[in-house]
């Protein structure tokens, strides 16, 4: 074991320039070599789920609900089962109804135990009703229109409103789930904070500024659907091939739902098509494994794209009423936030989602008294999940638009304003202890921030000064706005990683860990840390991740915990299995330790001989004092170092159409360290993709029945190359004290800003306040024709 | 279900297959271990299937495999493999572009058919090139640069060859 294993979050609260020279010293991070997977992936090889056939296999169809909400009085699936290649039929006649949440999430888990693999009562529009295997998948999609079910429609509560209105129907009112907070109110989880008294500061300050903000629905949309393939393999053991972000969270919630043991279940994460949250959801695996069981062959489903957006899992649409009290000079007193968030059908998530909501947004400016309000609802509609931000973006639309509101009512500047307010180096997070993820946390002081130079180097780049100057009169106007923003890095005191690492006689190394590369490049990141602790490249790396059989345990790819969680266990372990080449040199040579050097793959004597890792390897497994160098680490961390950022864009909109031309965005991220600078990069430029869709063309469209009417990416529209503007990701050089060679997260931050920042800049364009996302050219249109 | 005789040449390679009829030709593809084309949306929608069809892009999921039959089909197997990537493919890696990977394939088959039409794109052809491919990792901002790295690349290699 590693002898740093309970030292390493007692590093010393080092900011500044001591810290900034290791910058000067890495020969790995820091840099960005090639991904690690980035050849085979370019060549198109085998890589992904559905890229292995196990022969004999079988394909599952899902008979998905066509009603928002009734109960299943019958399913007669006699013809089905009559069919030749039909092998197997799954519902809730056949398969035991054992609650669970499919939220992927730790145990025991924060979400409630509201979901059956097969549920007597459809909730929403696509809910499972019944499962076919057959040999080929049109023969299971010709099974599915055979059978005949029974239902008795009930009302459909189709918004938060509706359902915590008084007399509304009940969506959970069945005896089995667990952990509902409200299930007679159909509210999912409630959730309260508060720090000060906020009536007290409301009173205080010079003026109160109320506002609502409104965001919608949107779907994580990973390229590769959702996919399982399962088989027995030559001990009769359940293998699940999944896109998963949660290899041993699967494997957990797969021995619970199928009433078998964890040591009868290996899953295997192969390269990931994209995860986003969405493959945070333990969400199809059972039926696969259900139908292999009961066959002993093997099974696979893949979601179609209208299934993906449909029956997976989306981002909690939220209405946010938020309440500033400031003073004249701009000072904040006292700030709230009350969320009426939509869970959907089920429960996944609701409660961790909207803790972050405020948990993540609010601290971000400094205030006497805050308080934080939440509830969740059911509805019978898509079900929320994880998804990238997790919640954050929720809540930042609220905050940063508000800021943007508060700085105009004013007369400040909208940065002026922030820089007055906004956390910074060696502040303690206001609200960390109050409200955590889901509950109570643990107290946070910022060691690193780099948020002003993050709004320097936007302010600059963009151009801010030049919004006093554009034309307001012509037919296409222009505007800039900003927002800034902060995360976190791993949820503290629960997320833990483990990692093992091994020599080889050529002196490469095996290194095995349970994080999830799900399209991060956190395989590269991770072999980087390990290189760079080691002394060698990342050639001299062979790692092997996110296999319960064969890695150690780590809680997944979630909440950007993987280079600052799972990276810290990497490197501990690989520390510990440097100790043990330096001391293996010392008895080769009969010297002391002390004065060894280890690095560019050779132990150096002050005396100027050298051992090769290779030599040192190849004594110790055959020669000499015969052991295997190998050492693992295990890690968790209290702290959560947010990242922080500032967003910047200019648009322009066009008064006669209403279109929004976004013409230039600046991203600037503190990331700590960034250990691969490019993939730091690609992840601010995907987010910024992501949250422009978010902020301007993704929405979900229902009828009165529920259904939604753009399931297809033709409809449900993301951003392609044409939509893109020129964008710039800046990454802003800190360290972060805590984290694997001073980095912290940056997968989730970028997320947060497109949505509020395009509210800002139109607003800046047109005078316009749009409060709910996406902004659309017709809500455009109409509102200017509305003004006159 | 019935079947039809498919012949093509794929990859350079004369084949003939029998398969189901009514089936697309990503299926065809991949069922014969050209398992590059990738299932994104199975609609015409998102590119992760592109093939070219006698030099030509097209999304195979949305093309009949009889359709194709009788036909040049390139996969991203026949631009590049391991021995001998092509400098397309060199050019995707080096550049960052590939983050999850599975649009990868796609972007670089339209990215052949872009440089075998236009050697010396603009960003803006590149753009338009891409266009139909969907992405979810990269703002697209790395993948652009890969198309102008390739052509810089394609046309320092034509050069240093004496010319295409």
């Amino acid at each position: 074991m590693a002898e740093d294993t309970k030292n390493a979050t007692e590093t010393p609260w080092d900011i500044g320039e001591e810290s900034m020279a290791e910058y000067d010293r890495f020969k790995v991070v820091n840099k960005s070599p090639r991904r690690v997977d980035a050849m085979k992936l370019a060549l198109g090889k085998g890589t992904f789920t559905d890229d292995l056939t196990p022969p004999g296999m079988l394909h599952v169809k899902m008979l998905g609900s066509p009603h928002a909400h009734a109960r299943i009085l019958s399913i007669d699936t006699t013809e089905a089962e009559a069919m030749p290649d039909v092998h197997c039929v799954l519902n809730m006649y056949n398969v035991k109804a054992i609650p669970h949440t499919t939220a992927g999430q730790g145990f025991p888990e924060p979400s409630p135990w509201d979901a059956l693999c097969f549920p007597e009562k459809v909730r929403f529009v696509g809910d499972r009703v019944c499962a076919v295997a057959a040999e080929t998948e049109a023969a299971a999609l010709r099974a599915l229109e055979t059978i005949k079910v029974e239902y008795e429609v009930l009302p459909a509560i189709l918004s938060p409103e509706e359902a915590v209105a008084e007399g509304a129907v009940k969506i959970h009112e069945h005896p089995e789930p667990t952990g509902i907070s409200k299930p007679e109110m159909n509210l999912a989880c409630t959730l309260g904070a508060s720090v000060g008294d906020v009536e007290a500061g409301f009173a205080a300050s010079d003026r109160v500024i109320e506002r609502t903000y409104r965001i919608g629905y949107a779907q994580q949309s990973p390229i590769e659907p959702h996919i399982a393939v399962t088989w027995l393999d030559e001990d009769e053991r359940l293998t699940v091939r999944v896109a998963t972000q949660v290899p041993f969270h699967s494997r957990r919630i797969l021995a619970q739902v199928l009433e078998i043991p964890v040591s009868r279940i290996r899953v295997i994460k192969p390269r990931i098509g994209g995860g986003f949250g969405v493959k945070q959801e333990v969400l199809l695996e059972d039926v696969p494994a259900l139908v292999t069981l009961r066959t002993g062959r093997p099974a696979r489903w893949a979601l179609t794209r209208p299934e993906e957006l449909v029956s997976a899992r989306t981002r909690h649409p939220s209405i946010l009423t938020m309440k500033a009290g400031v003073n004249d000079d701009g000072t904040l007193v006292a700030l709230s936030m009350e969320v009426l968030g939509n869970s959907g059908a089920y429960g996944a998530h609701a409660l961790t989602v909207v803790s972050c909501t405020g948990g993540k947004a609010l601290p971000l400016y400094k205030a006497e008294h805050y308080r934080f309000d939440a509830r969740v609802a059911y509805t019978n509609l898509p079900v929320g999940g994880a998804f990238r931000g997790y919640g954050a973006p929720q809540g930042f639309y609220a905050v940063e638009i508000l800021m943007d509101e508060i700085a105009h009512e004013l007369g400040m500047d909208p940065i002026a304003l922030r820089e007055k307010n906004m956390i910074g180096s060696g502040d303690d997070n206001p609200l960390a202890v109050a409200l955590g993820e889901g509950g109570e946390g643990f107290p946070q002081r910022i060691r690193s921030c780099g948020l002003p130079q993050c709004i320097e180097i936007g302010r600059e780049k963009i151009g801010w000064e030049r919004r006093k100057s554009f034309d307001k009169t012509g037919t296409k106007r222009r505007g800039i706005g900003m927002v800034a923003l902060m995360q976190g890095s791993g949820i503290p005191g629960v997320d833990m990683a483990s990692s093992f690492i091994k020599l080889n006689d050529d002196g490469s190394f095996n290194l095995l860990t349970g994080a999830t590369d799900i399209g991060t490049g956190s395989d590269t990141v991770l072999s980087q840390i390990a290189a760079e602790e080691l002394g060698v490249t990342v050639d001299d790396i062979i790692i092997y991740t996110a296999d319960t059989d064969l890695t150690p345990f780590d809680t997944g790819a979630y909440a950007s915990s993987t280079t600052y969680i799972s990276g810290t266990s990497v490197k501990k372990a690989a520390a510990g299995v440097r100790r043990q080449i330096v001391a293996a040199a010392a008895d080769i040579w009969k010297c002391e330790a002390d004065g060894l050097v280890a690095a560019n793959k050779q132990v150096k004597h002050p005396d100027g001989r050298t051992l090769s890792y290779g030599d040192i390897c190849r004594s110790t497994l055959y020669h000499h004092n015969q052991h295997q160098i190998m050492d693992h680490a295990s890690h968790l961390s209290y702290e959560c170092p947010p990242p922080f950022s500032a967003h910047f864009c200019e648009v322009e909109v066009d008064v006669e159409t209403g279109e929004i031309k976004v013409l230039n965005y600046v991203a600037a991220v503190d990331c700590g360290v960034a250990i691969h600078p490019t993939a730091a990069e690609g992840q601010t430029e995907g987010g910024v993709q992501m949250g422009l869709g978010y902020a301007l063309s993704e929405r979900y469209l229902f009828d009165d029945k529920g259904v939604m009417q753009n399931a297809s990416f033709a409809d449900y529209k993301i951003f392609s190359a044409l939509d893109m503007p020129e964008l710039e990701a800046v990454l802003v050089p800190t360290y972060e004290p805590s984290g694997p060679f001073g980095a912290k997260s940056v997968s989730e931050i970028p997320i947060n800003g497109p949505a509020p920042l395009l509210s800002n800049a139109v607003f800046d364009a047109i005078g316009v306040r749009f409060r709910e996302a996406p902004i659309t050219p017709e809500m455009i249109w109409r509102a200017l024709r509305e003004e006159g | 279900m019935s079947s039809i005789t498919f012949e093509a040449t794929v990859n350079g390679r004369p084949v003939r297959w029998e398969v189901p009829a009514g089936e697309f030709l990503t299926e065809t593809l991949r069922s014969h271990g050209l398992i590059g084309t990738k299932r994104g949306c199975e609609s015409g929608d998102c590119g992760a299937c592109a093939i070219l069809l006698d030099g030509v892009e097209v999304n195979s999921c949305v093309v009949l495999a009889a359709q194709a039959s009788g036909h040049d089909i390139v996969t991203v197997e026949g631009i590049g493999d391991a021995r001998a990537p092509h400098p397309i493919q060199e050019a995707f890696v080096d550049a960052g572009a590939v983050q999850c990977g599975y649009c990868t394939p796609g972007m670089v088959v339209a990215t052949k058919a872009l440089l075998d039409e236009n050697p010396t794109p603009t960003r803006d052809d590149a753009r338009h090139a891409l266009a139909g491919h969907l992405c979810r990792c990269t703002g697209y901002v790395k993948c652009l640069d890969a198309v102008e790295l390739a052509a810089e690349r394609t046309a320092n290699a034509d050069a240093a060859h004496g010319g295409a």
